[in-house]
């Protein structure tokens, strides 16, 4: 896909490094990683934070413990230790998910367990913490949560206010509101990351203009 | 134990709710993979022979799994399962076909992160489905993804011939035609009952 993963590393730029997962190289918008999720419970707010947490959890944990382990793990096997390694996270976010709230769990369904082959996880994994430093892994994996969270909700919220007139079941457009059906629908989730994606590309193409 | 037809299975697989267009698997190789008509196919028969070695393997590892009672190691085992055969898939298509494993390129190793494969499995456990149910279950959704692949792959190859204004190609344009094919699906909604 078109993602373009470069990272700095210059000691300095932790902030950075923070910051460059939540807008420049924002995982959905701009890399368009880890679709799957964003668009199958984005169909209410509450679905897509809890789901865009979900992830970031386990996408710090992963992180975190490949990057201290990444001069144990050879390199021929190093995927599939990846892989692994999620696959235990997600299993204890699963169980957890399902302590916490039984109904938030059954409306999520397998898509919790599918959180293993986000691709969005792999890659940082692969891109990032394989190759850097505990504590600056642990910030690129938060950067990198954040803007999946933020993403999520983007489309969460704008699904749930047209497709339902309410925002987190709080009524947002008055009781005669003709709901957008379409938008709770799967062709609504296709259609608003499409929109969404207009406007990034027409922000970034109004920019390019205002520079030269 | 699950008792819809063999029929019932496939269709609802294939067309009701087809993987990609109405529960959002396998989302990245079908914005990937489908610009060319060719790779499409060869991608979708790709896939779907992964999945029936998968939903296989998942089909023995569930029973296995639930006699020795340990479902926490579902997902761990179903994961490296399914590394595997793409594994092998990989060295298979290799040997027989360089041409096809350049046009694939990145995207055959990453079966392994194909949400459609890992879901079926995980799909197919919920329902509760025999062994032959979940033969044909695989096999359905594979044909679905195949045809939604297909499908996109013919669209985009079309679109190449137009003029679309620049801030809309590439994945903004791609996804707006998912969309309506996803609305098109919808009219199979209510078929094979």
């Amino acid at each position: 896909m078109n993602s373009k993963i470069q990272h700095s590393d210059l000691p300095d730029q932790s902030m950075d490094t923070f910051l460059k997962g939540l807008w420049k190289e924002n995982p959905v918008f701009v890399q368009v990683l880890g679709m799957c999720p964003v668009l199958a419970v984005s169909n209410t707010a509450i679905n897509a934070l809890a789901m865009g947490l979900a992830t970031a959890f386990v996408l710090l944990m992963s992180n975190v413990l490949v990057s201290s382990l990444r001069n144990f793990i050879p390199k021929q096997v190093r995927i599939a230790s990846y892989i692994l390694i999620i696959a235990t996270f997600v299993t204890m976010t699963d169980y957890a998910i399902q302590a916490i709230s039984v109904d938030l769990h059954k409306s999520l369904g397998a898509f919790i367990s599918l959180i293993v082959v986000n691709c969005l996880i792999l890659s940082r994994a692969e891109a990032f913490a394989s190759k850097n430093t505990v504590g600056k892994s642990m910030l690129d994996a938060l950067g990198m949560g954040f803007g999946f969270v933020i993403a999520l909700f983007c489309l969460g919220a704008v699904r749930e206010i047209l497709g339902n007139g309410t925002l987190f079941n709080l009524r947002v457009f008055p009781e005669g509101f003709q709901a957008w059906i379409v938008m709770i629908l799967p062709a609504g989730g296709f259609f608003t990351l499409a929109i969404w994606l207009l406007v990034f590309n027409l922000y970034k193409e109004r920019k390019e203009r205002h520079e030269h | 134990m699950n008792t819809e037809s063999m029929w019932y299975i496939f269709i609802n697989a294939c067309l009701v709710n087809n993987f990609v267009l109405a529960y959002f698997l396998g989302i990245c190789p079908f914005l990937g993979v489908s610009g060319k008509l060719d790779t499409a196919s060869k991608m979708g028969a790709a896939v779907t022979f992964v999945m029936l070695i998968s939903s296989m393997c998942a089909y023995g590892i569930h029973a296995l799994l639930v006699a020795v009672n340990a479902p926490f190691l579902q997902l761990i085992s179903y994961i490296v399962v399914i590394a595997s055969t793409v594994q092998l898939v990989e060295m298979f298509i290799r040997k027989m076909s360089p041409a096809l494993f350049r046009a694939l390129g990145i995207f055959l190793p990453l079966i392994t992160t194909n949400c459609a494969i890992l879901g079926l499995a995980l799909f197919q456990t919920n329902k509760g489905y025999d062994f032959l149910q979940s033969l044909v279950y695989a096999l359905g959704a594979g044909a679905g993804f195949t045809l939604a692949l297909v499908l996109m792959a013919g669209l985009r190859e079309q679109l190449g011939f137009t003029e679309a204004p620049k801030v809309v190609r590439g994945t903004v344009i791609t996804l707006l035609i998912a969309g309506i094919l996803s609305l098109t699906f919808m009219g199979f909604s209510g078929l094979g009952n």
